[in-house]
């Protein structure tokens, strides 16, 4: 059916279906309400279309996307080897046998996104190849339940067994089937975001797109556009027309996040939309059918906002159908534990580390944080003590410095304790850690936000033992036993190859064994850090 | 792994201001910018001198596509600005705690990158063609 070609996609998709209908359809009106995300891609494999599903699905624009080579535009495991494309080319049944593989997708908004992916030819009258149709069905709804990590309890891709998560779980199911709007609050890292998701994908939309967007990241002029969409001309630079995601999101889940953020010109357009579930796109003079759930979520106190003026109090009740509050980590008792155990057994996954626990003295430092940054804040923290730590348990030497320094451990761990004592107080600690932690649970990881940026400013500095100090590189063997701050990687790395040659004894071969490395690996970064002279 | 002088012409010619400056690696498939950053085959290290010269260049062949490698070969080679297209969201934000500046979305042949590097005019979802 297609008669594409890469000469811009309006003009490519014009009179395409005719003959079944009295009067010729238009293919661009069809092919966008194909709730499947399906590309058209020429016989050099540039997209020629995207549908909306598909904009979605890739989180990419269609005048972003035209003409780019298709790899560019899906991202898929496979455009790098094993390109279905090829297996059309060569199959001489390809016109009528599409071919399909399981693969994943890394759209533009960073989300790794599990897919089908269906190829096939398309043909002109003549049997010559014109191009390609692509679909990419979204697998993560169909993802095997054995598939997901353990956690014993939760919802979705949520964490936690404390009281106040537990009610939230208990209600998300049943919410999650009507269309109410539902505000989300709570502070930066509480997991605002995944429960927007977890709603979606339990709710008879979750076939349907879930959109996301940050009211706080765009500037009003942009963001009216990118959330209502415009026509053709609407402003200077509007050289197309644009969906705008409210019409992206049809027939699925509208995430706003930072809706505390929103305009007043621009709040009073989605309450509109809450209104009459119209949309009017910038420079149109009619008006849009959506349906769309609103998911609004907040770390701001918006009963304060509307006192003082910068939040409409009726919008506030329009969203407010359904509200979750979610609480801050410091008020979730045992779930800093569970996080804790989860997030090591992820870390330590990823860096390839054996690590089996945190010891007694290093959960009780983690326990009695108030973690304002929230599981963000966890979760960096832990990935900091993986980093570090270089034993079978993380210990007090590898945690954060600012923690100790909030609980005096940092005295009286570190200050002026020479490395081989520090470390030997360390594992005396070991045994008892191991069961200090047990058991997965499952979270995941949201955006950055000031909260975890404050943190990577001060959290690299390591409350060690016998640290090595700063601004030695390459000149000699710098004084040992004082502890030090890291400001680098590099710095903690020469801190502990300093640390295993002493307890080494200078035996290279047994700090490389301590280290886990190669002797060879431990030559090279002796030299690196100038070790070796 | 291997690595290998690409040849390139070390350049002191004047710059506009304000570009990348520090250790590149931009990650590479075949004879342009990998559509993933997990999927690179190859990565293109170069050194950009204050004056936005460039000091000098390899590329290293990887011998697996693997983000973790890549995100080693960035900390050890102390590379201050990664160039890639697609990358996820951890590896991301991994690479920015770490104070790199991460330009993703990024289309184009090498040699455009590279050019549009030195020019100091390379951004974060850029098309500067050659594909």
């Amino acid at each position: 059916m297609a008669e594409g070609t890469t000469q811009g996609m309006t003009a490519a998709l014009g009179p395409l279906l005719q003959g079944l209908f009295d009067q010729s359809v238009a293919a661009r009106t069809l092919l966008d309400r194909i709730p499947l995300p399906l590309a058209l891609v020429s016989a050099e494999r540039r997209v020629v279309f995207l549908n909306q599903a598909a904009c979605a699905l890739t989180a990419m624009s269609p005048e972003r996307a035209r003409n780019l080579p298709c790899r560019y535009v899906f991202r898929c495991s496979l455009c790098t080897g094993g390109c279905p494309l090829d297996v059309v080319d060569k199959s001489p049944t390809a016109a009528v046998a599409p071919v399909a593989r399981e693969a994943d997708i890394v759209n533009a908004d960073r989300a790794r996104i599990p897919v089908r992916v269906t190829c096939g030819a398309l043909t002109a009258p003549d049997g010559s190849r014109v191009g390609y149709f692509e679909t990419l069905e979204d697998l993560r709804l169909f993802r095997p339940a054995e598939a997901r990590p353990e956690w014993p309890q939760g919802f979705g891709d949520m964490l936690g067994h404390s009281a106040e998560m537990e009610r939230v779980f208990r209600l998300l199911p049943g919410i999650a089937q009507t269309d109410s709007s539902v505000l989300v609050t709570g502070e930066t890292g509480t997991g605002k975001d995944l429960l927007a998701e977890a709603l979606h994908n339990a709710s008879n939309r979750a076939k349907g797109p879930f959109v996301k967007v940050n009211c706080g990241a765009l500037p009003e002029s942009l963001l009216e556009s990118e959330l209502f969409g415009h026509q053709k001309g609407a402003f200077t630079g509007a050289s197309e027309n644009k969906p705008g995601r409210f019409r992206l999101a049809h027939n699925g889940t509208l995430f706003l996040t930072e809706v505390g953020d929103l305009p007043l010109p621009l709040q009073v357009k989605l309450l509109t939309f809450l209104d009459d579930k119209i949309i009017h796109p910038l420079g149109s003079t009619r008006g849009v059918h959506v349906d769309v759930r609103i998911v609004a979520a907040t770390h701001r106190d918006l009963r304060r906002m509307v006192r003082e003026g910068r939040f409409r109090e009726d919008l506030l009740y329009r969203l407010n159908v359904v509200r979750f509050h979610l609480p801050p980590l410091r008020e979730r008792g045992d779930d800093i534990a569970l996080f804790l155990a989860h997030y090591l057994k992820v870390y330590a996954g990823l860096f390839g580390k054996r690590l089996a626990g945190f010891s007694p003295a290093a959960e009780r430092v983690l326990l009695q944080h108030a973690y304002p940054g929230n599981v963000r804040e966890l979760r960096n923290i832990v990935e900091y003590c993986v980093n570090v730590c270089q034993d079978t348990h993380v210990d007090v030497p590898h945690l954060p410095r600012y923690l100790l320094e909030e609980t005096g451990e940092a005295e009286a761990s570190g200050g002026g304790v020479h490395a081989p004592a520090g470390l030997r107080a360390g594992q005396g600690m070991r045994g008892e850690g191991a069961q200090a932690l047990g058991g997965g649970a499952h979270g995941r990881a949201g955006g950055p936000d000031p909260a975890g940026t404050e943190w990577a400013a001060t959290g690299m500095a390591v409350a060690g033992s016998g640290a090595v100090g700063k601004g030695h590189s390459g000149q000699g063997v710098p004084p040992v036993g004082a502890p030090r701050g890291d400001a680098t990687w590099a710095e903690a790395e020469r801190r502990l190859i300093m640390e295993a040659l002493l307890r080494a004894r200078g035996r290279r071969g047994a700090a490389a064994a301590e280290l886990g490395w190669a002797r060879t690996t431990l030559w090279r970064k002796m030299r690196q850090y100038g070790l070796d002279q | 792994m291997s690595g290998s002088d690409n040849g390139m012409v070390t350049s002191r010619a004047g710059r506009p201001g304000g570009g990348s400056r520090g250790n590149v690696l931009v990650a590479l498939h075949r004879d342009a910018v990998a559509p993933r950053f997990d999927r690179a085959t190859e990565a293109w290290l170069g050194r950009i001198d204050s004056e936005g010269g460039l000091a000098r260049s390899r590329t290293m062949v990887l011998a697996n596509a693997s983000a973790e490698e890549l995100c080693r070969i960035i900390l050890m080679e102390n590379v201050t600005v990664v160039v890639c297209c697609g990358i996820e969201q951890e590896f991301y934000d991994y690479l920015t705690w770490k104070r790199i500046t991460v330009l993703d979305g990024v289309v184009g042949g090498r040699d455009a990158v590279i050019g549009a590097l030195l020019a100091g005019t390379l951004k974060a979802d850029a098309m500067v063609g050659g594909v």
